[in-house]
């Protein structure tokens, strides 16, 4: 495949993961943190923005582990560590630098930060990239998707549970429960996207 | 928890884990991983077979090593030691049920990062004896299970018109308009959510009957 039609491709799934293959919406990864810190917008954007920074970075690190590393060693059983270890050290130093050189970012994120080593999502995004064989460009495409698609999941959500605040839910349905029903709406409503993309 | 483990205290743990403290309903952990493969009986019992035999062995081998864990790098020491009894059941998978590894897809590798799984681990194999480290992550486990079963079932039925597999009498047959959604991504949202809604009413109304 040349680099043009590589690009292309690479865009489609980066549009795919943000809608239509919503990682959060269609594949459930990361709804630990969606349903625990998704009460106010301002929290949720924090924690969207570090997720879409540490998708990105750890797919492509991983990406190159995996093909440079494991594949030429016959090793692809130990990746779970592998990745593991590589999204640990990469938050980790992320923490530490950004604590060194932006005070104002760190405040920001910093309490985020190592909540994301155990999001499912991280780890899912990059087991998702091996088992689909995406190439370099491709997994920039849909680590930055993704990513994105977990943002503006989180997003919508905080937005719509602020203003639940004062409505009367039934005692057993409060909290989790009426997360996951508004999850389950809005997984339909982008299930919707589907005929959008159809073209591709 | 008391670290003596007479036969009152392991019932105990089974009534905590299965229903006091139930991961689901009470302390929605650990959902994402399993929730995915609820589409069908079947993935979702080797899931959660799966994820028994993790969170006990590695909550008894996090309980066993308690005493030479440094405490600063637990949660590393922890992680790894998860991974190993995951990796042991994705080869075992891959070599002996191949179709089924691949339905699974990545989410047996996700088990790493189920909360729950961790959660386990943090709170009773840290402080606790290997026995009731495993005891407690056997029932914490099976209490997850049996609510995913049940969402499985309703997913499978509505959804499919089968159980494992095959075909039920009259959910099966044309009579039975398919509930196309509930096989979807929606439909284990809000299967979840109604059994969610069911067990926290049950357990509040049990809990002011008390008082």
């Amino acid at each position: 495949m040349n680099l043009g039609a590589e690009a292309g491709h690479a865009l489609a799934v980066c549009v795919a993961a943000i809608f239509t293959q919503n990682i959060l919406l269609a594949y459930f990864l990361g709804l630990c943190p969606f349903i625990g810190v998704s009460r106010e917008v301002k929290t949720a954007f924090g924690l969207g923005l570090a997720v879409i920074f540490v998708m990105t970075s750890t797919t492509l690190l991983n990406w190159l582990a995996y093909h440079y590393v494991l594949e030429p060693l016959k090793l692809e059983f130990f990746r779970f560590i592998l990745f593991i270890i590589i999204i640990a050290a990469f938050v980790q130093f992320v923490e530490m630098a950004i604590e060194r050189f932006s005070p104002f970012l760190y405040h920001q994120l910093g309490v985020f930060l190592p909540l994301i080593t155990v999001n499912c999502a991280i780890l899912g995004a990059s087991l998702f990239m091996v088992i689909r064989d995406y190439s370099f460009i491709v997994t920039v495409g849909y680590g930055l998707g993704s990513g994105i698609g977990w943002f503006l999941a989180i997003m919508a959500m905080a937005g719509i549970r602020q203003r639940l605040a004062n409505d009367r839910i039934p005692r057993g349905l409060q909290g989790p429960g009426i997360t996951l029903i508004i999850a389950g709406l809005m997984a339909l409503a982008f299930i919707g996207f589907t005929g959008v993309l159809q073209g591709q | 928890m008391s670290p003596a483990g007479g036969p009152s205290d392991t019932k105990k743990l089974i009534v905590e884990g299965l229903w006091r403290n139930n991961p689901i309903f009470r302390q929605v952990l650990g959902i994402c991983s399993t929730l995915a493969v609820t589409n069908l009986v079947l993935n979702t019992a080797v899931m959660c077979v799966a994820l028994v035999f993790t969170v006990s062995l590695s909550s008894a081998t996090v309980s066993f090593l308690r005493t030479f864990t440094p405490r600063n790098i637990r949660m590393m020491v922890e992680t790894l030691i998860i991974a190993f009894y995951v990796i042991i059941v994705d080869v075992l998978l891959k070599a002996y049920w191949p179709e089924m590894s691949t339905n699974l897809g990545p989410y047996v590798g996700l088990i790493i990062t189920n909360c729950i799984v961790m959660g386990r681990c943090e709170a009773c194999g840290t402080s606790n004896p290997p026995k009731t480290a495993f005891i407690d992550g056997f029932f914490n486990a099976l209490g997850y299970t049996f609510i995913l079963l049940i969402v499985a079932t309703f997913r499978e039925v509505l959804g499919m018109g089968t159980f494992m597999g095959y075909a039920l009498p009259y959910f099966g047959t044309p009579a039975w308009d398919k509930w196309i959604i509930m096989v979807m991504p929606p439909g284990a949202f809000f299967m979840l959510a109604i059994v969610v809604w069911i067990f926290r009413s049950i357990q509040i109304a049990k809990e002011e009957g008390v008082k």
